[in-house]
């Protein structure tokens, strides 16, 4: 027998699950929270489709075990709009400057963005370019990506 | 992918003993290697994870002229270490071209060292001949596309890469493994750590099962020094290298008196190019010098059609290297 019992806090609710202990981090929240806003891209660490914040660092849901998270602290794209569903500056960003097109890398490519400026890796085009570079975009909207994330960058702390 | 039981460790010593005495048990850190090669290739297949990531094994701290590592640090919390950024650029920058933020998150030191040396063929189990997978059973990457793959250290029996950035910065800087076993601790020097593949590739290193990597200890360059590190790819950022290069001098009166080279994306294991130091010690820094000692760099390599290219490569990124360190 493998199950394992763990704890996860998710956006700011905690949930117990039963699980197997092959169960990703992943395949955790999609399948057994319902949190289906983080994607599923290559399931192998190369597309970062699936990044979600864990203790406040970004990293890759599909490579981590459901049970290595336990008790910690993961935030995921539905944790980062407002109560009343107000999108968050980076979401909105993404909107505004149309970074996306079949919108399957969104969630990933937001999360790693709002990561990368808490990590103070925006400054510019450069940097922008190589701190996203584990997010793939195959519909290639890179520049509107980074476009959205320049504009967040650059404003005012509010 | 079989099922396996998970365990969290709490004490270091407690994590040895059952790993030590059980054969089908393995550590599980950042998982970035482990979690892939079990859950996603099917190829590693441990009945019993012992994950150590709540150990007490992270952390830096200076000692003497020394940097002792954590194991559990990640590779992100080592660049971003201000002596690591004064005094060992090689290694900053080793880090941050090798994988990316999220996997940098969550990738330890210790696990870096210690990532499986391994290629497209040892992944796919439906690949029947890989000796590093079934000993004995052949390589299907002699004969296949092997842009990736190790031309030093290598043989007919095994052609895979050792693909890890940080640790040729590593060799090069004759960085100290400390180890715990069931019955006590020991240093192994990282040049001394790993095996070459010869007719047994699925051996990797010189550990028994069950010793577990607690630090690394990296010595400082002297405060004179300049170190870099070159990586070539084939695309501009998280991508496996075709040949990097982790390179330090000191120049004393126009004389170089203390040079160390490491290859990367060519060797077996992360590679010290002994030879090319030979070349640059006593000399004086120059175009002609730095092809010397490129040309002295490369001994016996084994290639095959897919990584013929890589000779050249190498042999022009150590010259681009030491020409960076002293522009």
């Amino acid at each position: 027998m493998s199950a394992c019992s763990v704890t996860l806090r998710v956006n700011g609710s905690s949930a117990r699950l039963e699980i197997d202990s092959r169960v990703t981090l992943l395949d955790a929240l999609r399948d057994h929270l319902g949190l289906t806003g983080t994607k599923k891209g290559c399931d192998q660490g190369a597309c970062g489709a699936c990044t979600v914040l864990l203790d406040g660092r970004r990293v890759l849901s599909c490579l981590t075990l459901a049970a290595q998270s336990d008790g910690r602290e993961v935030t995921t794209i539905e944790g980062l709009s407002g109560e009343d569903g107000e999108l968050h500056p980076m979401q909105a960003a993404f909107v505004r400057h149309d970074g996306f097109q079949c919108g399957y890398c969104t969630p990933g490519q937001i999360m790693s963005a709002v990561a990368l400026l808490e990590e103070g890796r925006a400054g510019s085009d450069e940097e922008i370019k190589e701190f996203m570079s584990g997010n793939l975009c195959r519909c290639g909207a890179y520049p509107n990506i980074r476009a959205a994330i320049r504009d967040v960058a650059q404003r005012p702390a509010t | 992918m079989r099922p396996f039981e998970y365990t969290s460790a709490s004490d270091t010593a407690a994590a040895v003993e059952i790993v030590t005495g059980d054969p089908d048990a393995a550590y599980l850190a950042g998982g970035t290697t482990q979690v892939d090669l079990m859950l996603k290739d099917g190829v590693v297949e441990p009945r019993r994870l012992v994950d150590i990531t709540r150990l007490p094994l992270r952390g830096i701290a200076r000692i003497g002229d020394a940097l002792h590592v954590g194991a559990l640090t990640t590779m992100e919390e080592l660049a971003a270490d201000a002596t690591v950024a004064e005094r060992l650029p090689c290694v900053r920058e080793a880090l941050l071209h090798g994988a990316s933020v999220q996997l940098r998150n969550m990738a330890t030191i210790g696990g870096n060292v210690l990532q499986r040396t391994r290629c497209r063929y040892f992944r796919d189990p439906a690949v029947a001949a890989c000796n590093k997978r079934a000993p004995g059973s052949g390589c299907a990457a002699i004969h296949g596309a092997a842009r990736m793959h190790a031309i030093l250290g290598a043989s007919e029996h095994c052609i895979a890469l050792h693909a890890s950035d940080l640790c040729v910065a590593l060799v090069a800087l004759d960085a100290i493994v400390h180890v715990q076993g069931r019955d006590g601790e020991r240093t192994v020097p990282l040049t001394e750590l790993y095996v070459l593949p010869g007719d047994r590739p699925d051996v990797e290193n010189v550990l028994v099962h069950g010793e577990l990597i607690t630090a690394i200890e990296v010595p400082l360059l002297p405060a004179g020094a300049r170190s870099g590190y070159v990586k070539i790819r084939d695309r501009a950022s998280y991508e496996f290298a075709l040949v990097s290069v982790a390179a330090a001098l000191v120049v004393e009166d126009g004389v170089i008196v203390q040079a160390r080279v490491g290859l990367g994306g060519v060797g077996t294991i992360p590679w010290r190019a002994r030879a090319a130091e030979q070349v640059l010690i006593g000399g004086r820094p120059g175009r002609a010098l730095f092809a010397a000692a490129a040309n002295a760099a490369i001994i016996d390599p084994y290639t095959v059609e897919g990584t013929r290219f890589k000779v050249t490569l190498a042999e022009r990124a150590i010259v681009r290297a030491l020409e960076d360190l002293v522009a």
